[in-house]
């Protein structure tokens, strides 16, 4: 697991460096860039001191401030009859320091509006609710069934098994055995931690993991979470809700097998 | 059916559908009646919610419409029983949505390059939380997966559609005003020390 530290409320070089040009009320049209290099490399300091992790994106940042300085103290040449003008070295940086002020600007909109909006509720859908208990719970995604896998590894007691055992798993054969299971069940099926008691091994569990995954792919299961509890619920897809697709799903399973 | 009648379907209808309820959903269940039919009466029961200083109103969001609280009474709802709010979206995740708002569909690397930092974490955690959807991949080199907003985000904001946001355009309108007004405060004190 990563954290990611935050350094007062700078989110990156372009954020930090509109912080440093607000702060001294600089022109973002004519930025001094050696008076704005020297604060950025200050920053830059600071976070190093502060034992931070300095982000790869500092360093371009404060290698492209360093480039436009040397370009600026570079005397111009002034070609006699030619209109062309060199375009500023600065240009391209108050180029995305104006468009990043734009939809921070934005952001800033959403905030606002988000502030208001938490604020309101609706009237629950009660009839739904009633009729198909199965509303009440939340279909959950993929990176639910992963962070609960992630779980189950690190619950796993991690003993180095010595026997070796010649086991025939396959995700195939875990997929038939998952769904004769569940068929057993019934609609409100069975919870992860059920599905996995019988899995020793880390192999194991990877087994009936990527099985599931398989299963909800072929949407023969669907993978339930009751609001406010972590607990995964893995249940059959009522077979006359989806026949032909179930069916079909079986029978490819028995013919690969 | 009388208009009243009607009206007074609509309203159960609103009530009952814990979603916004479009004017052709409504049509679908009031076959005989016409769109335009429904919209008024639409109208004209937002009109008699607020008319009556109401503790509900009829907001126009996602796409339809819904039956609301106000957000002033929040505090008494709180107070009533605990809700469960989330909570409130982190900056990155503000700023990452707002582009995305603006600019979809949009790749990865375009959100990147605006933001000046790794935008992947806060993606997923948009894509978690379902305010952002993929919905494609862009047909260059690589096909890079391609993101957009999705209904529950105008609902989170508030929002009737995506084009309900203010332009981007009336941004940097409003900055450049602040701009001027500085450089002409900067320029009066200027005048002033001369």
């Amino acid at each position: 697991m990563s954290y990611q530290v935050r350094l007062e409320v700078f989110e990156g070089p372009l954020d930090l460096l509109l912080h440093l040009i607000k702060k001294d009320e600089l022109n973002i049209y004519d930025i001094p860039i050696s008076t704005i290099t020297q604060q950025y490399f200050e920053y830059i300091d600071l976070m190093k001191e502060l034992n931070l992790d300095i982000a790869g994106e500092y360093i371009l940042m404060a290698a492209t401030l360093t480039h436009i300085k040397s370009k600026m103290l570079l005397p111009q040449e002034e070609k006699v009859g030619e209109e062309e003008e060199t375009e500023d070295p600065r240009a391209e940086l108050v180029r995305r320091l104006l468009e990043y002020r734009k939809f921070k600007e934005a952001a800033e909109d959403l905030c606002e509006r988000e502030d208001i909006w938490r604020d309101v509720f609706y009237p629950k859908n009660e009839v739904s609710s009633e009729f198909e208990e199965e509303e009440v719970m939340l279909d959950v995604g993929i990176f639910d069934l992963i962070d609960a896998f992630k779980e189950i590894i690190q619950r796993m007691p991690d003993k180095t098994s010595i026997d070796i055992i010649p086991e025939e798993l396959t995700v195939r054969g875990r997929m038939s055995a998952l769904i004769e299971r569940l068929d057993v069940t019934g609609p409100e099926g069975l919870t992860l931690w059920a599905l996995l008691e019988g899995d020793t091994t880390r192999r194991a569990i990877v087994v009936t993991f990527l099985a599931l995954l398989e299963l909800a792919k072929l949407h023969l299961i669907r993978l339930l979470q009751i609001e406010g509890d972590d607990t995964l619920r893995i249940c059959r897809i009522s077979s006359n809700d989806e026949a032909g697709e179930a069916e079909g799903g079986d029978a490819d399973d028995k013919e690969t097998d | 059916m009388e208009d009243a009648e009607i009206k007074a379907v609509i309203e159960t209808l609103l009530f009952i559908s814990g979603e916004s309820l479009s004017v052709n959903r409504i049509k679908n269940v009031l076959e005989d009646v016409d769109l335009s039919k429904i919209k008024s009466l639409f109208w004209e029961l937002q009109h008699e919610y607020e008319m009556r200083s109401s503790g509900l109103r009829i907001v126009e969001i996602a796409g339809g419409f819904q039956i609301a609280t106000r957000p002033e009474f929040a505090g008494w709802i709180k107070k009533l029983k605990k809700v469960k709010q989330s909570s409130k979206l982190s900056r990155p995740s503000l700023e990452t949505l707002a582009i995305i708002a603006y600019k979809q569909p949009i790749v990865k690397a375009e959100i990147e390059d605006i933001r000046g930092v790794d935008s992947t974490g806060v993606i997923k955690g948009l894509l978690d939380k379902h305010l952002l959807k993929i919905i494609g991949r862009k047909d260059v080199p690589g096909r890079p997966i391609l993101y957009a907003t999705t209904r529950e985000f105008l609902q989170y904001f508030g929002l009737r559609e995506i084009s309900d946001l203010p332009t981007l355009k009336e941004f940097t309108e409003l900055m450049e005003e602040d701009e001027s007004i500085t450089t002409s405060e900067a320029q009066s004190i200027t005048a002033i020390e001369s």
